[in-house]
């Protein structure tokens, strides 16, 4: 049902924790299939340091959130905010169709962390 | 990679057991005849047909003319609830539960649209209907009453005696889907009061693509199917014979075992809800006593059922879920939300399903590995972390 590398993510997802001094935060859930993440972004000079992730959820999730920690990690803002749910799928070997919601999470919580940074630095 | 296989999913399928193949092997490629044949060898097999009615009317403490054999627990469940319908002049209403198998569910989904009514009677926290309320559904035209003796995801026995006294007070038909329970748990359809009664072999160490339909005698209904007299043309088609031969050796060996069976799986499955709940904030979904001898379904607080799904896969234990996310749909089992379980709790609902091949050393193998799995889904969790 799923790809080597989905499975690689889900028994050794990188970036796995949290960042107590974290510069931004951005958490996602899906309602209806009950997933949600948290994820925590250390940036220097708009760059994204270091980065870690929480989830609930199924294999496809946990792994669309590894999966795009490691795609983003040493990325600049910008370069991050480009970053699509599809690309996440599709670094990951593909998705089963049903699963493809999953990868949604990832990149939708990367997108609030992104907008929390930017509003903590307006507030500067 | 792992080399133990630890199978705890006997709920959705079993092993044919060796007896009951090496029983069923002459019928494909000696006895082979059709038991429709006028010739020896076809009345040959015509007699083992019947010796497997028999074998089957026993173990339900029927008659052999009351047993029809189908497909499977679906069909069975077809034939009976659409054959009844389709016998009626005009639409009228029928009462189910809201935690039926999907073959029960989706078929009176389909008579719905057919213009009949239907009432899906809701359940306690533990997944049991309430015979009062059953009572109180009942309306004039209420014509069949459906619900399933054992649920398959939670284990929870229906009070089927009751239900079966208020349908049979009323002159209602009253069906049950059995599945779960034939060949775990004594029972004979008298005591049920059970019009219908359906059951499949593959869920007692029998072949998969056969089952049978009890239909009391005197019942009258429009078969799905046209075509030849076979099963007093309720069923017609050239009968699955080896299929039948392996239920009617399955369903003797399955009954004839239940007391021991029933007390080994029962110890267990207690031993199992015991370990799994001493690593925490693991809840047992379904009535803690009235329940399957072998179901074990389990709620682990804070992480999701599929990645612990896959987690004992890797370790070669064989479960499942009721989960959204192995389910093929996006929402949480109808069964447990029936129960009132909010979302993320039904979400981690894993069932472990035991069987005929497990033993102590199968649980002391899943509390060894399911600790540590939970723990590490639990380290990734955002609710964990925040609770």
């Amino acid at each position: 049902m799923y790809s080597e590398k989905v499975m690689d993510h889900f028994t050794n997802p990188r970036n796995v924790g949290e960042l107590p001094d974290a510069d931004a935060i951005g958490e996602t859930g899906s309602f209806k299939c009950g997933d949600t993440m948290k994820l925590y972004l250390k940036v220097k000079d708009d760059r994204i340091e270091d980065i870690k992730f929480q989830t609930f959820g199924c294999g496809a999730a946990i792994a669309s959130s590894s999966m795009l920690t490691e795609m983003v990690k040493g990325r600049t803002i910008d370069e991050a905010a480009r970053v699509t749910n599809q690309d996440v799928a599709d670094q990951l070997g593909g998705l089963p169709p049903l699963k493809l919601h999953c990868s949604n999470l990832a990149a939708d919580a990367l997108q609030n962390a992104i907008g929390d940074y930017k509003s903590r630095q307006h507030s500067r | 990679m792992q080399s133990r296989l630890v199978y705890m999913d006997h709920g959705a399928t079993t092993p044919v057991r060796k007896e009951v193949f090496d029983y069923m092997a002459p019928y494909f490629q000696e006895q082979y005849s059709n038991p429709s044949s006028l010739h020896a060898p076809g009345r040959e097999v015509r007699q083992a047909v019947e010796e497997a009615r028999e074998k089957t009317a026993s173990a339900l403490g029927a008659n052999e003319d009351e047993i029809y054999f189908t497909a499977g627990g679906t069909e069975s469940n077809n034939i009976a609830l659409r054959g009844v319908a389709k016998k009626r002049t005009k639409p009228g209403h029928i009462i189910t539960s809201s935690v039926e198998h999907h073959a029960v569910l989706d078929v009176c989904k389909n008579l719905e649209n057919e213009g009949h009514r239907v009432k899906y009677l809701p359940v306690n926290q533990y997944g049991r209907v309430d015979p009062e309320s059953l009572k109180e559904a009942i309306e004039d035209d209420t014509f069949m009453i459906s619900i399933m003796a054992a649920n398959n995801e939670i284990g929870t026995l229906q009070p089927v005696r009751e239900l079966g006294a208020v349908a049979r007070e009323k002159g209602i038909l009253f069906h049950t889907d059995a599945v779960q329970v034939v060949g775990q748990l004594p029972f004979n359809v008298a005591d049920l009061n059970a019009d219908f009664l359906s059951l499949s072999a593959h869920k007692f160490n029998g072949p998969k693509g056969i089952g049978a339909l009890y239909m009391r005698k005197g019942i009258k209904i429009d078969p799905l199917y046209r075509g030849g007299s076979q099963e007093r043309k309720l069923r017609p088609g050239t009968e699955n014979v080896p299929g039948i031969i392996g239920l009617g050796k399955a369903i003797e060996l399955a009954v004839s075992e239940i007391p021991e069976k029933k007390k080994k799986l029962e110890h267990l499955r207690d031993r199992l809800i015991k370990g799994l709940r001493d690593i925490g904030e693991v809840y047992l979904n379904g009535h803690p006593k009235e329940r399957l001898p072998g179901n074990v379904n389990v709620s682990f607080q804070y992480i999701e059922g599929e990645s612990v799904l896959l987690s004992l896969d890797m370790e070669g234990i064989a479960a499942s879920s009721g989960s959204a996310c192995s389910s093929g749909s996006l929402e949480p089992s109808h069964v447990l939300s029936a129960m009132g379980l909010d979302h993320s709790m039904a979400h981690g609902s894993v069932r472990f399903s035991l069987g005929y091949g497990n033993s102590e050393e199968d649980i002391d193998y899943v509390l060894e590995k399911a600790s540590p799995i939970v723990e590490r889904l639990r380290s990734m969790s955002p609710t964990y972390h925040a609770r």
